[in-house]
């Protein structure tokens, strides 16, 4: 199984954003080596649509994002993206959008108490979901 | 006017792994011609047959987004750096 490993700081960021962002889904780009699988950054972005159905990223985000990333000699790398109410799966619209094969694409679902971090490759119209590594996080993701 | 076009990593397998491409032309829609006359491969991911931009992508003149300009007839400046941007969206 393919991985997505995150830091700690990197995971706490990630889902402190998400769980901000309610009762929206929140977003934001994984800045890293693109096709790699060890994230060096998040950029959190606003939620452009402002939904809790939906989500989009401004692309001025994106090309501060891509500059950012740039400076440090990375790329985007993948997009997180959260879902209030149901499980860390790709939706339909997900699926319809998700451009890259090269994209890690994270989701955190925020339906239970506790939140759930999974993340898939999508190439093609198929998913893989990869396992992903927080070193030194307790329990289970 | 020369200028430089940065690639998003989706369409970079199109481009023989270019991250960044150097290229000339007055507007937008002569860059991007020149970009897929240079890589084919690239033909209808940025500029769509009927001549409109692609919905996936988003381009940028420096800060400023074409489609709030004059879109494939924006003028690009000498040493401009135009971004061509993915799309970023779902449910």
């Amino acid at each position: 199984m393919p991985v997505l490993r995150l830091s700690k700081d990197i995971y706490m960021q990630m889902v402190a954003h998400c769980l901000g962002g309610l009762p929206d889904e929140a977003c934001g780009l994984l800045v890293g080596p693109y096709g790699g699988d060890e994230v060096d950054h998040i950029f959190a972005t606003p939620n452009a649509a402002a939904s809790a159905m939906i989500y989009q990223i401004d692309p001025r985000e994106i090309l501060r994002a891509d500059r950012q990333a740039q400076a440090l000699g990375f790329d985007i790398m993948g997009v997180f993206h959260s879902h209030t109410h149901t499980d860390a799966y790709p939706s339909p619209t997900d699926m319809a959008q998700a451009l890259d094969p090269g994209w890690h694409y994270v989701l955190v679902s925020l339906r239970d108490s506790h939140p759930v971090v999974r993340s898939y490759l999508i190439a093609d119209g198929a998913i893989t979901e990869e396992t992903v590594e927080v070193p030194g996080l307790e329990g289970p993701g | 006017m020369a200028v430089e076009v940065r690639l998003p990593t989706v369409l970079r397998t199109h481009a023989g792994g270019a991250s960044v491409v150097s290229l000339d032309g007055a507007t937008i829609g002569e860059v991007l011609g020149k970009l897929v006359a240079e890589y084919p491969g690239l033909a209808g991911h940025v500029v769509q047959e009927d001549g409109t931009l692609h919905k996936f992508v988003n381009i940028y003149v420096d800060d400023d987004d074409v489609r709030y300009l004059n879109g494939l007839d924006t003028p690009v400046p000498d040493g401009a750096e135009i971004s061509i941007l993915p799309a970023v969206a779902g449910g």
